[in-house]
């Protein structure tokens, strides 16, 4: 669709698919056989290192005062050269998931290898309740809500409080008025009622929406009465750069957490994550 | 599954829900949503289900910033109580593996929070109609067993038109069968077909659209509805005075830059 300014925006069809799907009624036995593997295969599960399952099954539920989930390659960067950096921090855990875009499916029962897409739960040596999940896998719409139950629900929820960090396109961001890179990138908060402590960014404003992990997270969250907030990143840069991480720093500061944070960024995994920046095999390199 | 937001769960018996289902142009959703915003109703609580793409914003129908900071999520309910009336809105699209477990959990969802009667409000394709349908109002509505009667008088007398049965083969005359057809209508059909063999009273309202800006659209499914339930009352002179809620801004995205012009 071109728009009155000559830009064309792919947009998609919101109109719902022709009800005769539903005429379906009759399935037969392999058609159900097929969907139920399906649903099989596409099942989320939570894997624990040996030391934590242990800790798991005793109790039931994880004890854990604050959660962070880091989602999309700058909130993840962020946390690896931020704060995963220092020495405190070891892996405890993984979520194994199978989709279109996440085919992991060859080592389901493995860990995923560091700078492999995946979800990674890591826990802080000096307060074991402080643990931090990076995300860097796709989900798929079907089995996010599936995730954000399945992780939640394996922590006590009492005393929990979870930080949500995601980042998006600054593209995707609505404001009456016109937005130059200049203001970018920028935090926007979304909180669930239970949340009480003080914000040191604006909330997100109407119409913006969050869509995602983050948003099956804080759902999650709401219904559970646990304390949630999300902050999101808005960042005019397609690939993942320090500028956008440096900007996620007072998230965790005036957070009550324990979390140590690096003052400036471990050079090495900085470098590392913002490679694909470079210029790679045009004339002159 | 319904999740209270108080202390308590609240008490819909003998309540109207109003519901939209997501279909052709989202205009079940956008007249709920005039609804809610007009009527001040005050959120009860979420549904809380896996069948629905998760989503999170903040309050859509805030009047400014003292009331902005509340999460909504894809599908909550809002209540008035002295109006005896309840609406479900959902906002984001069903997934399409599950459209039947969400049916099976809207409907039980329905009937043990002992609704009177519930309107879905629904939208079809407008270049499926056929001669006779482009001739006549775009507004349609659909009765289960257990609502006709007395309805199916008010709605008469308010010349209001069912939708019609189409046969399953056009052109054969020897063919008797008739069949409920609602492309672009989602779950609207199943919905209405379930709501029929577990005798509940189900009205379904429908608007032939086509997708775009479907504000108009919604207006006029809203005003539709009004003529039935009178949720306002309407003024001697002018339409009833609905009122946009704060999410509906921006709908074309956002600010020019100053400099182009």
């Amino acid at each position: 669709m071109a728009t009155f300014f000559g830009e064309v925006l792919s947009v998609y069809s919101r109109a719902v698919e022709e009800d005769d799907y539903d005429d379906a009624e009759e399935e037969n036995e392999e058609d159900l056989q097929i969907r139920r593997e399906i649903e099989e295969k596409r099942e989320v599960h939570i894997k624990w290192c040996p030391e934590v399952s242990k800790a798991v099954e005793s109790s039931e539920k994880l004890q854990c005062s604050d959660l962070i989930i880091a989602v999309g390659p700058n909130a993840a960067g962020f946390v690896s050269a931020y704060v995963l950096s220092s020495e405190g921090w070891t892996q405890v855990g993984w979520v194994s998931l199978w989709n279109e875009r996440s085919r992991g499916s060859t080592r389901l029962d493995t860990t995923p290898l560091p700078g492999e897409p995946g979800c990674v739960f890591y826990q802080q040596k000096s307060c074991p309740s402080v643990l931090i999940c990076q995300c860097t896998c796709y989900i798929a719409e079907d089995q996010l809500f599936q995730w954000a139950e399945k992780v939640l629900g394996s922590m006590q929820s009492r005393g929990l409080s979870v930080t949500v960090l995601s980042d998006s396109p600054l593209a995707e961001y609505k404001t009456p008025h016109y937005v130059n890179g200049n203001a970018a990138p920028f935090l926007r908060a979304l909180k669930t009622s239970t949340f009480t402590d003080n914000l040191h960014c604006p909330l997100l404003e109407q119409p913006n929406i969050i869509t995602g992990l983050p948003a099956a997270v804080l759902n999650q969250c709401q219904v559970q009465h646990v304390p949630a907030v999300l902050f999101q990143c808005f960042s005019d840069v397609i690939h993942p750069d320090s500028v956008t991480m440096e900007t996620y720093k007072p998230t965790l500061s005036c957070l009550r957490t324990q979390v140590k944070l690096d003052t400036s960024p471990n050079m090495e995994i900085l470098q590392k994550l913002t490679r694909v920046n470079d210029a790679h095999g045009n004339l002159y390199t | 599954m319904f999740m209270s937001t108080g202390e308590r769960a609240p008490s819909f018996t003998g309540f109207t829900l109003i519901t939209p289902a997501v279909s052709v142009g989202n205009v079940g959703q956008l007249a709920a949503d005039l609804i809610i915003s007009t009527l001040d109703m005050v959120r009860v609580g979420h549904f809380h289900t896996d069948c629905l793409i998760p989503m999170a914003g903040n309050n859509p129908y805030s009047s400014g910033e003292e009331d902005a900071a509340l999460l909504s999520t894809n599908a909550e309910v809002y209540c008035r109580g002295d109006l005896q009336l309840a609406v479900l809105q959902i906002r984001t699209p069903i997934l399409p593996t599950k459209t039947k477990s969400f049916r099976k959990t809207l409907l039980s969802w329905i009937k043990t929070s002992g609704f009177s009667r519930t309107v879905l409000l629904s939208s079809c394709h407008a270049h499926h109609r056929d001669d006779q349908q482009l001739l006549t109002s775009p507004l349609r509505y659909l009765l289960t067993p257990a609502l006709q009667g007395d309805t199916e008088g008010t709605l008469q007398r308010l010349g209001w038109r069912e939708m019609e049965r189409v046969s399953a083969f056009p052109g054969v005359t020897d063919s008797d069968r008739q069949r409920l057809y609602i492309p672009g209508g989602g779950v609207t059909k199943a919905l209405y077909n379930s709501g029929c063999s577990e005798n509940m009273s189900m009205a379904v309202l429908l608007l032939f659209c086509s997708e775009g800006d479907n504000i108009p659209d919604a207006f006029t499914l809203v005003n539709h509805l009004n003529d039935w339930l009178h949720l306002l009352d309407k003024p001697v002179q002018g339409s009833v005075p609905w009122r946009i809620p704060s999410s509906w801004r921006l709908l074309f995205g956002s600010g020019v830059p100053p400099m182009i012009f």
